[in-house]
């Protein structure tokens, strides 16, 4: 690892996470709100070809992830009550509670399918098994892209600072995530869009959001009723609690996309990381382990994103070699986080590598962070 | 009342794609369709203030580099979230290998 760390105790600074609090308003005073972010250079025909839409690459995905998950729903069902049931609902949460989510990101951007309509649908079938609102999630992604981990304006950090660690291992189990998106599905069902929503969904956006989390609501009522009618917790391991019992993955893979990085920094090199991961977890995650790439161009579909690793890589830091590579760096700097809300691994540009905005890379303060 | 300028030579944008033109402190996005005719609009997604002319052109659609969102070219017409305000369209013409667009 060539990462530096900048630990400088002094400067301690508590951030306020809030949309509406005092760090939104201080991003948009000093410019960090909506800027502009580095991108490397590349020729548009060459940047033409990674955009190309493609809509066999996913259908083939998808029908490998719903195929897989009709096999393991099916055959937990019928050893349902004996342990042989045990493997195949771990294999059919994974694919539920975390599969998904990549689906819901990839079709959020339009970017799996060629075919607008494909992307639609997926997009409304993962947003349901995540428990995230399309509309809302749809708006706060976008948000997501243009203040990424710009305090007090991206309302996707997932480890804030100091670190939650206890938040983060109940997540493990989805089991804030879905607290949380429960209490939001049924406020969001009674007619009221919370102020937070406001400061991102458009007004027009708004009975949307209200329409799906009524529709989502009487699904979840007729399940629970289908439950208590079989005397049997059979229906909500198929729907539901996968939500909670296959979160883990995504939650892993989640994290390390800013974890320990560089916040309030205009260039996604410094505050995002890709990480080298093996086929399956790659195929659960739809290659969003090239997270930099992603972000620096969220137009390239996921398929096309190694090429566009390959294409940008002298441009880059050095993409984490594994997923334990990624925990070993991340874990002790959310513990040294716990002390000094400052701290952060800074990521170290190789020789090839244009710089930009010089204050964010060449810090006095950066030391050796091992 | 018309206002003709000479934004580009046609061979300057390739079939199903899009370059940016700039004019006094105006930036406008100036396509050329599979069908090989030439559009022009502004040049900023409504959505954020990000060049169109970096997106991405697909048969009558340019979607923002940025959001991914999309509009019809042509018409100017957002296609959905997370565009709210369609695009505002310029009357287009080619004229000896020149793309003339009228500013109004």
């Amino acid at each position: 690892m060539t990462n530096l760390s900048i630990d400088v105790p002094s400067t301690r600074t508590k951030r306020d996470y809030g949309l509406r609090g005092a760090n939104a308003a201080r991003a948009v005073e000093s410019g960090l709100a909506a800027a502009e972010w580095y991108h490397t250079d590349l020729p548009r025909k060459q940047m033409k070809e990674l955009m190309k839409r493609s809509d066999g690459p996913a259908i083939r995905d998808t029908a490998i992830w719903l195929g897989a998950m009709l096999v393991f729903g099916t055959a937990g069902g019928l050893l349902w009550g004996t342990w042989w049931c045990v493997p195949f609902f771990l294999a059919y949460g994974v694919l539920y509670g975390s599969a998904s989510d990549s689906r819901w990101h990839e079709c959020g951007h339009g970017t799996a399918f060629k075919t607008p309509w494909m992307n639609a649908v997926v997009y409304q079938i993962a947003s349901f098994m995540m428990m995230r609102n399309p509309v809302t999630w749809r708006w706060s992604h976008t948000r997501h892209h243009t203040d990424t981990v710009i305090v007090g304006r991206d309302p996707e950090i997932n480890v804030m600072r100091p670190p939650d660690f206890l938040r983060l291992v109940l997540n493990l189990f989805g089991i804030l995530d879905v607290w949380h998106a429960t209490l939001d599905m049924v406020r969001n069902a009674a007619g009221n869009v919370s102020a937070d929503e406001k400061t991102f969904v458009p007004e027009s956006e708004q009975p949307k959001m209200i329409l799906v989390a009524r529709i989502w609501l009487a699904i979840y009522f007729a399940v629970i009723a289908l439950a208590i009618a079989l005397g049997s917790w059979l229906p909500l391991m198929l729907v539901g609690l996968p939500r909670l019992y296959g979160a883990w993955h995504q939650l892993l893979t989640g994290l390390m996309q800013h974890g320990g990085l560089a916040d309030n920094v205009v260039d996604h090199r410094l505050n995002s990381r890709s990480v080298m991961m093996n086929p399956v977890s790659r195929f659960i995650y739809w290659n969003m382990n090239y997270h930099v790439e992603h972000h620096m161009f969220p137009m390239v579909p996921y398929h096309a994103l190694p090429k566009l690793h390959e294409a940008i890589r002298h441009d880059l830091p050095a993409a984490n070699p594994s997923m334990l590579s990624a925990f070993r760096e991340m874990i002790p700097a959310f513990v040294r986080q716990m002390r000094n809300e400052d701290y952060f691994l800074k990521r170290e540009l190789p020789a090839t590598a244009k710089p930009y905005r010089e204050e964010f890379h060449n810090d006095p303060r950066a030391v050796p962070a091992e | 009342m018309s206002n003709w300028v000479e934004a580009c030579a046609a061979d300057e944008v390739e079939e199903e794609d899009v370059i940016r033109f700039d004019h006094e402190g105006r930036t406008f996005a100036i396509f050329r369709s599979p069908e090989d005719e030439y559009f022009a609009t502004d040049g900023l997604c409504t959505h954020e203030r990000v060049h169109l002319a970096d997106g991405l052109v697909m048969d009558d659609v340019i979607e923002c580099p940025k959001h991914n969102g999309r509009f019809n070219y042509k018409t100017g017409r957002g296609k959905g979230a997370p565009i709210c305000v369609d695009l505002k369209t310029y009357p287009v013409r080619v004229e000896g290998g020149r793309v003339l667009i009228d500013l109004g």
